[in-house]
């Protein structure tokens, strides 16, 4: 199975733009970007796939062992590169997959032009001397939940479409796998993002970086948005009116804005 | 009143007034709450406010999420969200709200965006106390996982029972190479009926059997473990294994079993330095292929199988190996290993065997199996078992093994 069909890769925009790489965070999948990828397609090559265990991507390639840590996710991100052929690429993470940039940013920094991390958190669970937001006990509650409650979780993670008049069929198609993810593996995912650490990761980032941090964003609140921008050399910090923890969703606009301004800085 | 329901009219009508929309909203069975689409509650009901033990000044203008427990926040951040901005609703959502006694409240939630008439976008979610489910939930839970245990302590049982039906170790037989290899089919979760044996019967006088019993699972278990001790009793009685084989068909006759065996059987002799002599007899089973110098010659095989007739033919072939030359007993999960509608067959194990017939016997059981698999692309269908003797080729005094000369 080839790169492209295994991460259900589309590619978007103009052939000869910078290559502009999308990577959807825990929960959903690639459609995490509709509203934001399009805004991009004049100026860029878009790229937008989804991670192994997500929306289309290929079931088989699940492997708990490669995904037990963020490093599997990473050498994904290089493999669609080296298949595409990708260099000089923004990569534009959102949430989990913020760090997943760092990661591959870090293993070949010559590759990316660009990192923006939405809404990133190098570590949920609150350490000495650090904040991430939870502590240990609100994510075992989770894992938790998630291992017992797993009914409650399978229909959570169901295709939830109730008829919404005026969406388009296209939206139907959509949203038959929209947040649909094997409980199994959302398990894992959720252990592999929630538990991780990545903090020593970021130092050592070269590529010019976008911190996009939101209001009121319970999973990665601006005291982890700071932290971050602070420990990545050089990283820019920019706060956004958006609340929650999808800008991508709830305030496109706004995101791209953000996106380009960082693009169009020198 | 337009019409005239005598039903509505009169004493009912006092006894079910059931037509102030508040109060159907306030007191409703189920909660109610609005948020805006950042999710700001702007109204909440009475019977969600009692079910909290809160007040409507205390949550007015709070955030939802801060009502969730930290899974539910993360959930709600990372997927309830997203489903509304895309697709304007969210349904059957297992959250837990917390009660201002620090209790946790199960609850399933569905959630619409709608439009006010003032034009203003709100999420409007009805919230549906989901204890008793939450408990039922649980209960499945436990089964599956009384359910998972008992299938592992079945895979358990299969695998301590399969390891009892063969050598835990190959026994060191003065002058041959013995290797053997066994594959149960699938993920092993059944006791395959494939077995074989390496025993000393007198001083120096060795028997090698390799048996494939009909069937799987326990019952199969049962005739595998009665086949191999029919055979290690009567080896010390009988000396041919025509005979051998003939008393396994004669106890497997008396017993009520519908099964029945083949079985490859052989005596090993060491004569002289460097010359074998076995003696073997074939009840049924796919024929021994022997590895001469220049081909693989598979050896007559003729021979009932056994278990069914009570007068078997059963004959000896005698076979003499010479150093470097060797013997393959194996059973059927060998040469029936399929692509597509190709079968690997006799012919074609005698390939695989030729090629590997420079490895010991030990590399060389793996080996075979190995490639087999591969051909199979996949787990084995059929258990394997496949054992391999050989005479040690002269070892040329200080040269590299005998891989160069032919």
């Amino acid at each position: 199975m080839d790169v492209l069909q295994r991460h259900n890769i589309t590619l978007g925009g103009r052939a000869d733009g910078q290559p502009m790489l999308f990577a959807h965070g825990f929960g959903c999948d690639q459609q995490m970007w509709r509203f934001v990828e399009p805004a991009f397609a004049d100026t860029h090559r878009t790229v937008v796939f989804d991670h192994v265990g997500a929306g289309h991507a290929d079931p088989a390639a699940w492997d708990p062992q490669r995904y037990a840590s963020l490093d599997g996710y990473a050498d994904d991100v290089l493999a669609i590169c080296r298949e595409l052929d990708l260099t000089d690429v923004v990569f534009v993470g959102h949430s989990v997959s913020a760090m997943v940039g760092v990661l591959a940013a870090v293993r070949e920094p010559d590759r990316f032009a660009r990192l923006v991390l939405v809404g990133p958190s190098p570590r949920y669970v609150d350490d000495e001397g650090y904040r991430g937001g939870f502590s240990r006990a609100d994510i075992d509650e989770l894992l938790d939940a998630m291992d017992s409650n797993y009914l409650g979780w399978s229909s959570q993670m169901a295709p939830v479409i109730m008829g919404n008049p005026d969406r388009p069929v296209l939206g139907e198609e959509l949203t038959e796998s929209f947040c649909r993810t094997d409980p199994e593996i959302a398990r894992q995912f959720a252990r592999t993002t929630f538990l991780s650490d990545n903090r020593a990761d970021l130092s050592r980032v070269t590529v010019p970086t976008l911190v996009l941090q939101c209001s009121n964003d319970v999973i990665a609140p601006e005291e982890v948005g700071r932290y971050v921008a602070d420990t990545i050399p050089g990283a820019t910090y920019t706060h956004l009116q958006a609340t929650g923890h999808c800008p991508n969703l709830s305030a496109p606009e706004e995101t791209v804005e953000a996106i380009r301004a960082f693009l169009a800085a020198a | 009143m337009t019409h005239p329901d005598p039903l509505l009219e009169g004493d009912l009508r006092v006894l079910a007034p059931d037509d102030d929309a508040v109060d159907l909203y306030e007191r409703a069975p189920c909660g109610y709450l609005s948020t805006t689409l950042d999710g700001r509650i702007v109204r909440i009901n009475q019977t969600l406010l009692e079910w909290l033990g809160r007040t409507t000044e205390e949550l007015l203008g709070t955030m939802f999420v801060e009502l969730l427990t930290a899974g539910g926040r993360i959930y709600h951040e990372t997927h309830w969200r997203p489903m509304l901005t895309l697709h304007g609703s969210a349904r059957e959502i297992a959250l837990d709200l917390r009660r201002a006694d620090g209790s946790t409240l199960p609850v399933l939630v569905n959630a619409r965006v709608v439009e006010t008439t003032s034009g203003e976008r709100l999420v409007r979610t009805s919230v549906l106390d989901a204890t008793q489910r939450r408990e039922y939930e649980r209960e499945l839970l436990r089964a599956r996982e009384r359910a998972e245990a008992s299938e592992a302590r079945a895979m358990e049982l299969a695998r301590t029972l399969q390891a009892s039906l063969i050598p835990p170790k190959v026994p060191t037989v003065p002058g041959v190479e013995v290797g053997a290899s066994y594959r149960p089919a699938g993920d092993g979760a059944q006791v395959g009926g494939d077995f074989y044996d390496v025993f000393e019967a007198a001083d120096g006088d060795w028997v090698v059997v390799v048996g494939d019993v009909r069937g799987k699972g326990v019952g199969a278990a049962t005739v595998t473990a009665l086949s191999r001790y029919a055979i290690r009793a009567a080896a010390m009685r009988d000396a041919l294994p025509s005979a051998i084989l003939r008393e396994l068909n004669t106890v497997l006759l008396h017993d009520a079993t519908e099964r029945f065996v083949t079985a490859v059987c052989m005596r090993v002799q060491v004569v002289g330095e460097e010359r074998v002599r076995l003696t073997v007899a074939s009840g049924g089973h796919p024929p021994a292929l022997r590895t001469g110098p220049s081909r693989v010659v598979p050896l007559s095989a003729r021979g009932t199988l056994l278990g069914v007739v009570e007068e078997p033919v059963l004959v000896d072939e005698l076979v003499e190996l010479r150093p470097g030359e060797g013997l393959l007993c194996y059973t059927d999960g060998l040469t029936e290993a399929r692509r597509g509608r190709e079968v690997l067959g006799v012919e074609g194990l005698a390939d695989v065997l030729w090629t590997h017939r420079e490895l010991p016997s030990v590399d060389l059981t793996e080996a075979v199996v190995e490639d087999v698999l591969a051909y199979q692309g996949a787990r084995p269908r059929d258990d394997i078992a496949v054992v391999h003797l050989r005479v040690p080729p002269p070892l040329p005094g200080g040269e590299p093994p005998p891989s160069g000369e032919a």
